[in-house]
């Protein structure tokens, strides 16, 4: 049942993201995009991450994609003749077949290593939000803390960029 | 029970894909949809290693991530409003000038 899931998530994500990445209209590439967001979301329940998949859920398709629209709608943007490099054909060829390297030596390797604290059992007994809330509050606190102090900087910075500028206007006026 | 490396391979497809929109494509939006793309690749790398080697630090570096993005993607769509009020043009073979 759980490769029944997988295999749909996963083909569909890939299908979205070339979607997101061919398609012409530029709200129609943030609508694939949004398909692409939620599918990454069904397989973070697959791995066991419930508030992985209630933060992808509220902050990146509720938050920062209709960030994207809303931009994509105050431009009002009319969709070029020409959307692509001019030679982009050039770049396909090289992207496949390293795509095909990658995927067979990341198919054929073990991947092992030193297991950590947190199996699946010790996890679902109290629930993923417990184990990621202690975890944060203790042993990642300094890095919730940059993480705030980083977001406050985004805030004042996109309020710094997209401030009319003042002093541009009245030179042109006069 | 699905191997990890499945889990990889999905995310290194998704990382080119998102790769190649960076690279080909030429309106400055779908160059920033493209690079959520390579974010999303990353999440699902982190926590399918984090499910399966049994440790939750890569669930949390994912939940940064996606912090991150959120930040990068205010700035950059602030960016793309200040460029486009002086040129009514997203087209990033357009933008060759840091001041105007």
């Amino acid at each position: 049942m759980v490769l029944v899931f997988f295999t749909y998530f996963a083909l569909a994500s890939i299908a979205a993201a070339v979607l997101t990445v061919a398609l012409k209209h530029p709200v129609h590439c943030g609508l694939a995009l949004l398909a692409l967001l939620l599918h990454v979301s069904g397989l973070f329940i697959l791995l066991n991450a419930e508030f992985l998949w209630a933060v992808q859920v509220i902050v990146y398709a509720g938050a920062i994609l209709v960030l994207y629209l809303f931009v994509l709608m105050l431009l009002n943007l009319k969709t070029d003749d020409r959307y692509f490099h001019s030679s982009y054909l050039y770049f396909l060829p090289p992207a496949a077949l390293g795509s095909l390297y990658v995927v067979t030596l990341l198919i054929r390797s073990p991947f092992g290593g030193a297991k950590g604290d947190a199996p699946a059992v010790a996890v679902l007994q109290d629930g993923d939000t417990y184990a990621v809330g202690i975890k944060m509050f203790s042993d990642y606190l300094l890095q919730f803390e940059i993480v705030g102090v980083f977001l406050l900087g985004a805030i004042i910075g996109a309020i710094v960029l997209a401030k009319t500028p003042k002093t541009i206007t009245d030179k042109r006026e006069g | 029970m699905v191997p990890l490396s499945a889990y990889v391979a999905v995310s290194a497809i998704l990382f080119i894909t998102g790769l190649l929109g960076v690279l080909i494509r030429r309106n400055f939006i779908i160059v920033l949809m493209s690079v959520e793309i390579m974010l999303n690749a990353a999440n699902i790398n982190l926590v399918a290693f984090s499910y399966y080697l049994e440790s939750m630090a890569g669930q949390l570096v994912a939940l940064f991530i996606i912090a991150i993005a959120a930040g990068e993607a205010a700035i950059g769509l602030a960016i793309i409003i200040v460029v486009f009020r002086g040129k009514i043009s997203t087209n990033v073979d357009e933008m060759n000038l840091l001041k105007w």
